[in-house]
């Protein structure tokens, strides 16, 4: 049977024209012949697929009709709800007003510049990413009472931990060596280090670098045990703009993981010490590891620019690696041998900051 | 007064049995009593005259198609209906232009429409453009020997008069020779 006979035997078939016999001859070779079903399926499909294509052309034909009818432009005027009057004003008047409030943002700036206001620096003054978790003065008398409340807890009792101020700092080396930010630790009276399992330990502050912002401290407590291996490298050359950039603190007194993003090589007013940085940090990120992508070290999370939310800096770590060269050298026990392999690159965030955590400290500063 | 009664609003059983007795007269009073209210919706909702039309004649045949199947029932007002539907419509085809602002200024209460019952008249849709694109690729004499044939449901002896066929067997093996071309081209199509 020719594929033409097939389809004109499907369609008497279908439309009910076969006699009885030959009916039931055809059902037996749909029976047996699943090919031959399935092309009546599929014909009968398409045939009330096209049908109904005919009788939806048809339809939109008369509604088409009806509509040409319509005046659709007075019932468009009529239907469009009109916006109340201070928008009509201003879609009809707006390039007068623009030109007006230029003039008059013109007048304001060269006032301001003519007056000197704009010459200072004083308005966009950086403010430090310091907890203030209480703000205690810090007189004499608190001096000893601090002193004493930094005590191993591991050992004695309790004693109510009384710092002032919370920061962040990790290690450069697996013997307690920990970098922060010098905003963190000055005017301290005494600091320790919290680690990830909530440990304490007494730490000094054993070099630096106001002008850079850098503090290197030590744990000089007895109950320190080394730690591992650092898992991240320091790299020195400058990162790319736009790459991936992840931090772990304690912004709150309580371990945080952030991400981001490097926007700028520059810091604020264009200085090359700071790179800028957007990510969700907050007080207490102070001193904090910036890693990128591959969980190299490429800066220390500093501050906050006091005037845009969501803009931070972050130090470069080429000025650490200067800052730990600069340690004068008896006031170390041995030459700072810094990590050379990257444990975390290749790791998922997860994975990185459940092995980077270790090596995150809370710096405590009383 | 003449006006009044062409304008005015038929009653919703009107519409039902109008649609089931292909009355012209009552889709065309359903068609002016309720696209006011839709193009109200439309281009206060970032649209405009077309979309308007567009959205508005698809509700109406939903509508026209279930009452034709005989699956609808009138559970609320058939204004209310409408204006689900093309509410509904409206939204989808917003998120498909990127056009949606999250938020729709609306003028009636409507019902929630089942994802479903637009779902299959997507589904429809898709079809005819396949198969409006399969006829236009198809040419001519076929597209309108198919079209007579199946959708016009004209006899083979008329098609034969129509296209000058000698005899009715050759307009025969035409007919299927065009209809196997068709159905490839339909099914052709992803």
């Amino acid at each position: 049977m020719s594929d033409n006979q097939l389809l004109e035997t499907i369609e008497r078939y279908l439309n009910g024209e076969m006699k009885a016999d030959e009916r039931k001859k055809f059902e037996l070779l749909r029976k047996e012949n699943a090919e031959v079903d399935s092309k009546v399926v599929e014909h009968k499909l398409f045939l009330t697929i096209l049908k109904q294509y005919g009788e939806r052309v048809e339809l939109e034909t008369r509604l088409n009709a009806i509509h040409d009818e319509v005046d659709i432009h007075t019932m468009k005027e009529d239907l469009m709800v009109h916006p109340i009057w201070i928008v009509q004003f201003w879609r009809n008047h707006h390039s007068k007003i623009s030109v007006a409030a230029s003039v008059g943002i013109i007048a304001f700036f060269s006032t301001m510049w003519f007056s000197g206001k704009m010459n200072s620096n004083t308005n966009s003054e950086i403010i430090g990413l310091k907890n203030r978790v209480e703000r205690l003065d810090k007189s004499n008398t608190n001096l000893s009472r601090s002193i004493n409340a930094i005590k191993s807890e591991k050992g004695g009792k309790p004693v109510v931990d009384k710092y002032s101020i919370s920061a962040t700092g990790f290690a450069i080396t697996s013997d307690g060596l920990i970098a922060t930010n010098y905003h963190v630790v000055e005017d301290a009276n005494a600091v320790s280090v919290q680690n990830a399992n909530g440990d304490t330990y007494k730490a000094e502050v054993l070099y630096t670098e106001p002008q850079h912002d850098i503090a290197i401290l030590k744990v000089t407590d007895k109950t320190f045990e080394k730690l591992d291996a650092v898992p991240y490298t320091f790299k020195r050359a400058e990162s790319a703009l736009a790459e991936q950039i992840s931090t772990y603190g304690y912004p709150e007194g309580f371990p945080a993981y952030n991400y981001g993003a490097l926007s700028s090589l520059y810091g604020q007013n264009g200085d090359t010490l700071h790179y800028k940085i957007t990510m969700p940090i907050n007080f207490g990120n102070s001193g904090g590891p910036l890693w990128d992508a591959k969980g190299n070290v490429i800066g220390i999370t500093d501050s906050k620019e006091a005037h845009f939310e969501g803009e931070h800096f972050a130090i470069k770590t080429k000025y650490l690696l200067d800052a730990i060269k600069n340690i004068p050298a008896d006031s170390l026990g041995a030459k700072v041998v810094l990590n050379k392999k990257n444990t975390l690159s290749g790791l998922s965030e997860k994975q990185k900051v459940a092995k980077a955590k270790d090596f995150v400290f809370m710096v405590k500063v009383y | 007064m003449s006006k009044h009664l062409k304008d005015s609003t038929p009653t919703d059983s009107e519409v039902i049995l109008g649609i089931l007795n292909n009355s012209e007269a009552a889709l065309k009073k359903l068609y002016t009593a309720y696209f006011p209210m839709i193009m109200q919706l439309i281009i206060n909702n970032n649209g405009d005259a077309d979309d308007a039309k567009d959205i508005y004649q698809e509700a109406i045949i939903v509508l026209y198609n279930k009452v034709k199947a005989g699956d609808f029932e009138l559970s609320s007002k058939l204004k209310t209906y409408i204006y689900s539907i093309c509410r509904r419509l409206w939204l989808k085809r917003l998120s498909q232009i990127n056009r949606y602002a999250g938020d729709i200024r609306d003028f009636e209460e409507f019902l929630p429409i089942e994802e479903e019952e637009v779902e299959q008249h997507n589904d429809r849709n898709i079809q005819f453009t396949k198969m409006d694109s399969a006829l236009k690729q198809l040419g001519e004499p076929c597209k309108t020997i198919m079209e007579d044939f199946y959708i016009h449901n004209r006899s083979m002896q008329d098609i034969c008069e129509r296209f000058g066929y000698t005899n009715a067997d050759n307009a025969k093996t035409q007919k299927y020779k065009c209809l196997q071309r068709l159905k490839k081209l339909f099914f052709q199509q992803k």
